[in-house]
């Protein structure tokens, strides 16, 4: 909790931090080059968030959805934040 | 069978005009027949990387319009006889270069040489597409840091759109080549790992090459390190990755110094 610890916490995140903004930076910029595979994440997350909007009140920034290229298959990944009190009244 | 492979980056600086240069003396001290072509018209500096800027008498634009022959503008390197070099013109633009033109001296390269190593200029105009629209294989290189793996990212999207092999429905094989590497402050987390990197492109890793003061030392006195230093850490990585070019199947592992105490700790982080 000191201010050292929290230097150094911070830094040790420098290049995950990096990782994390890349993989969400590319994950756009390769959907922006094959205009259908945009078209799908666009869709998706219309879908997606409009069911979510029917049972919990989510930011639209809180939806992340990605395509991961790899070499043999591509991971399509969708990340929803939820609000904190809201998930704890779920789970009690 | 000749290959033509393309180094490339999109990026600028991180060492495709080096690893060029290392790569063909490693592969031509193999006893291939190696050329490095500069396609960097207006900024050529393999040339001067390789020692060779005194030598200069046509260039790959004289080539291309017909005003010299191939065998005027190749230079001999003076320490290894199997390696060549294309020089690339400093005074016209780019524009003097058509893709029919660099299709004939391809060929023409194809039919002498073992190995047919383009350098490209950075970014991802004419000249980058250029370079690369003849290549069987890509040496995409990368320093372990953001700005560079985005622009690798959208050189790899071209490999696989604007290539000749691309447009045949066939694929250009793509290795990663990562330069400037620092395992020490990968190892601290200041620094997108090997990992990390091959995890966000995807593509088989050729070398890790380590950041080093051999490789300035190298250009400075106008000599591929795997010639001047050929011991060096990074020598070592650049041989290494030459051997996989070939065919070899070599694992890949981060080059450290092996010295005492360092030594074993470096080991045991590996």
């Amino acid at each position: 909790m000191s201010f050292l610890s929290n230097i150094f916490a911070r830094r040790q995140q420098s290049s995950s931090v990096a990782k994390d903004r890349l993989q969400i930076l590319l994950a756009h910029e390769r959907g922006a080059g094959e205009a259908g595979e945009s078209d799908l994440i666009r869709q998706l997350h219309k879908e997606i968030m409009e069911v979510i909007a029917r049972h919990v009140a989510v930011d639209q920034d809180k939806v992340q959805i990605k395509v991961d290229r790899g070499s043999g298959c591509s991971m399509l990944e969708i990340d929803v934040e939820v609000p904190q009190e809201l998930s704890g009244k779920r789970g009690s | 069978m000749a290959k033509v492979l393309v180094v490339t980056s999109g990026k600028g600086g991180v060492g495709k005009t080096t690893s060029t240069a290392a790569l063909g003396a490693a592969l031509a001290q193999s006893g291939q027949n190696v050329v490095v072509v500069d396609f960097d018209v207006g900024l050529r500096n393999l040339d001067l990387v390789m020692g060779a800027e005194r030598r200069v008498v046509f260039d790959l634009i004289n080539v291309v319009q017909g005003d010299a022959r191939l065998s005027q503008a190749l230079i001999r390197d003076k320490r290894c006889e199997t390696l060549s070099i294309l020089p690339a013109s400093q005074t016209r633009d780019k524009d003097a270069l058509t893709s029919e033109g660099v299709a004939r001296v391809m060929d023409e390269l194809r039919e002498k040489f073992d190995w047919v190593i383009c350098d490209s200029p950075a970014g991802i105009e004419r000249g980058a597409q250029l370079a690369m629209y003849h290549a069987d294989m890509a040496v995409i290189v990368t320093n372990p840091e953001v700005s560079s793996v985005r622009d690798s990212d959208r050189i790899i999207g071209l490999l696989d759109s604007k290539t000749q092999k691309a447009e045949q429905g066939e694929k250009v094989e793509k290795h990663l080549l990562l330069t400037r590497y620092d395992p020490a402050r990968a190892a601290r987390k200041e620094m997108l790992s090997v990992e990390d990197v091959l995890e966000i492109l995807s593509i088989p890793l050729l070398g890790i090459v380590p950041e080093s003061e051999d490789v300035l030392k190298s250009s400075n006195v106008g000599a591929p390190v795997t010639l001047t230093a050929p011991t060096s850490l990074p020598a070592r990585a650049y041989f290494e990755a030459a051997r996989r070019l070939s065919g070899e199947k070599l694992e890949v592992s981060v080059p450290v110094e092996k010295r005492g105490f360092f030594d074993w700790l470096f080991k045991r982080d590996a």
